[in-house]
């Protein structure tokens, strides 16, 4: 079925489809509308979980690891400032490998206060141990969803996963979205079997103070899950593509079979620039794109293209773009721009000038270095 | 009926090899909290001496399960426990935060709030030792005037706050005092408000031999002069209906106190105070109980 809506309101469904036993989340803006509509489907009736209307983010994350520890599947949702106020429950989420799903919906942060797309609020979470997916449009918010919980409840990844989209742009832009049916998703998603759980039938004790010996172990494990994640994530998205129609993996290429020069990016700038891309080939600009669908796991080994050209909405002061420099030094001749900025719109024509400026051996924050 | 000491549970829900502190009153009031929860119980634990105290991975001295959770999120991560026991029908187990003062009165006390204000079913337990002891003694909201601390060298200046009173503000079916040395009245209040539903708030008072710098073989001693001096009061309010228990029944009832230099003088983190100090903190604490005479007084039960 096609249903036409906002991200999300979409993501919303998705989080309803998925059914959570547990969602805890407090609003903050442009997330809010997730949380609204969450509330709603409980208390009609629509949803059967517990909804948890906690007083901060911190206690959301906290709540969901609590509910999740007791071998429930969770649901909640941030952005921005609510992701910040988690971050130590973050880094509690996926040290004790809970696969938690939360959506953010990118904003960027204060002060001063601005509420438009950025993705340095979850970039700044790289190392937390959560599986970080970025959508380009509302139907990818969607199916990221969905398959988050199957890569993440697998026992060979056990880690949260976070599904993030740009605020605003995606997150109250009404686009259309094939929505599988019902038992379509729990056929797709069964019940979720939890690897480890709280159990008086069982008592143990999670989280008390771990010895280096074990501690480098456990940091270890969890980066080697993290690390298998991309095989699952591949796996799971095949699936969901022989499923549903639309195929997944890491990352996304397009029209980069002969390509010069390839693009680079994450989230809706992915949309803009396929855009870009079309318009340059008919230029005969032998260019291409690949959208970054999974930044943590990194799929670094895949993007072995001869001329990169990196944009990215965000930005680490006193280094440059996240994603420029986790690729950079990998052989490749790389080229970081810095766009888009606290909401600030990059247009196709802005991504064919990045594309002039590489083409000249130029790079930088976009428009103030270079233009 | 009152229950008598003879009678409490054989079964033992704190193992041996535990690492606390020889005299700590953590691990007795938390052997007599689980005599009278059972096995049907989830403890949640935010940072604080009870992390340590549980001995360290892969071994564990306490037989339920347990959660250890960041310091100020034990209320929050409880609520989440409440809320899939509730959604996965397993609501015959019942969530136990257990809590050093610093976690309730001061950094926790938003989660807590949050907690108690949705109607978690849950029981808070805010074992007060009065000063953050797992860093190593600071101060925390709950240390009293002119106590020692290693934040507060020449005593803390400020008086402490009084959390149940702020858990009374929440209106919650249970609020409860107890201490170490009254073994049967704090198992009674834990059996109460285990058969209760919604929020329920006990608090311990739980003196720390090397925090309060006293010998660790008078620890129940110092519990029972806290409850003797009028320092610490036992009581509990059921929704709403206050009640005192114990000693505290019989001085509302009208038993002089005893001096409260009796109890500051055992404990070394009091050694420096002068006399308008211990004037300072023995009118607080007379302020403390007209108060209570002028409210629950005037019963001959306390009630
Ligand atoms: C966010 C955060 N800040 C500080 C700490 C350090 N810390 C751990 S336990 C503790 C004090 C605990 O005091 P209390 O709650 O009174 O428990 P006690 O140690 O007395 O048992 C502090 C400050 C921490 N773990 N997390
Ligand atoms: S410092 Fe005090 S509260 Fe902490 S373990 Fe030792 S005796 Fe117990």
């Amino acid at each position: 079925m096609i249903v036409i809506d906002t991200g999300n309101h979409i993501a919303a469904l998705a989080a309803k489809m998925a059914k959570p036993h547990v969602i805890a989340a407090y609003p903050i803006t442009p997330q809010t509308t997730i949380v609204e509509r969450l509330a709603q489907y409980v208390e009609n009736g629509e949803m059967d979980a517990e909804f948890i209307r906690v007083e901060s983010e911190h206690s959301a994350m906290a709540a969901c690891i609590g509910a999740a520890s007791v071998g429930a599947r969770t649901f909640t949702a941030t952005s921005s400032h609510g992701l910040l106020l988690m971050h130590e429950m973050l880094h509690w989420a996926g040290l004790a490998r809970l696969p938690i799903v939360m959506v953010n919906v990118n904003r960027a942060l204060g002060p001063g206060w601005n509420i438009w797309s950025d993705l340095n609020d979850s970039l700044s979470q790289r190392d937390t141990g959560w599986i970080q997916f970025y959508a380009s449009s509302v139907q990818e918010a969607y199916d990221n969803i969905i398959q988050a919980y199957k890569i993440a409840e697998n026992e060979e990844v056990m880690l949260p996963a976070m599904i993030c989209y740009d605020g605003f742009i995606l997150s109250h832009t009404s686009m259309p979205a094939e929505i599988p049916e019902q038992h379509e998703v729990d056929k797709f998603l069964p019940e979720y079997k939890p690897a480890w759980k709280m159990d008086v039938e069982k008592p143990a004790t999670h989280g008390n103070i771990v010895p280096p010996e074990y501690y480098i172990q456990i940091r270890y494990d969890m980066h080697l899950a993290m690390e298998r994640a991309k095989k699952i994530i591949q796996e799971v998205g095949e699936e969901f593509g022989r499923k549903f129609g639309r195929e997944y993996g890491l990352i996304h290429e397009y029209r980069c079979d002969d390509a010069d020069y390839v693009m680079v990016t994450m989230s809706s700038i992915a949309a803009e620039g396929r855009v870009a891309v079309d318009r340059l080939r008919e230029k005969g600009e032998k260019v291409g794109l690949v959208n970054l669908r999974t930044f943590r796991p990194f799929p670094r080994e895949m993007l072995k293209y001869d001329k990169m050209i990196v944009i990215d909405r965000d930005i680490s002061p006193g280094l440059g773009g996240v994603v420029y420099n986790e690729i950079r030094g990998n052989g490749s001749e790389v080229y970081g721009f810095m766009a888009g900025l606290g909401g600030m719109d990059v247009s196709y024509k802005d991504i064919e000038r990045m594309y002039e400026l590489a083409k000249q051996g130029k790079e930088g924050l976009y428009p103030l270095e270079v233009k | 009926m009152m229950v008598a000491i003879k009678d409490l549970p054989l079964d033992e829900k704190i193992l041996k090899g535990h690492a606390a502190c020889p005299g700590c009153p953590i691990t007795i009031a938390l052997r007599i909290a689980l005599k009278a929860l059972g096995e049907k119980t989830m403890l949640v634990i935010p940072a604080s001496c009870s992390a340590v105290v549980q001995a360290l991975y892969p071994k564990t001295a306490f037989n339920v399960p347990t959660l250890n959770i960041a310091f100020e999120a034990s209320a929050a991560a409880a609520s989440g426990v409440s809320s899939a026991l509730k959604a996965l029908e397993k609501e015959d187990v019942l969530p136990v935060v257990w809590a050093g003062d610093g976690g309730s009165y001061d950094i926790g006390l938003q989660a807590l709030s949050g907690a108690l204000e949705r109607g978690t079913d849950f029981i808070y337990v805010c074992y007060n030792n009065q000063m953050y002891s797992n860093t190593g003694i600071q101060r925390s909201g709950a240390t009293p005037y002119g106590a020692w601390t290693t934040t507060t060298w020449k005593g803390k200046e400020e008086h402490q706050k009084e959390l149940a009173e702020i858990v009374m503000a929440h209106h919650i079916p249970y609020v409860a005092t107890a201490t170490i040395a009254y073994p049967t009245d704090l198992y009674e209040k834990m059996k109460k408000a285990k058969e209760m539903k919604g929020p329920r708030y006990i608090e311990i008072l739980a003196p720390c031999p090397p925090g309060w710098r006293f010998d660790m073989s008078k620890t129940v001693e110092m519990s029972r002069l806290a409850v003797e001096t009028g320092a610490w009061v036992l009581y509990e309010m059921v929704d709403g209906k206050m009640e005192f228990t114990g000693y505290s029944k019989r001085l509302l009832a009208g038993k002089k106190r005893k001096p409260i230099k009796d109890w500051l003088k055992m404990q070394g983190r009091f050694r420096h105070l002068t006399e308008e100090d211990i004037e300072e903190i023995k009118k607080e604490i007379d302020a403390k109980w007209d108060y209570y005479m002028k409210i629950y007084g005037g019963n001959e039960d306390g009630k």
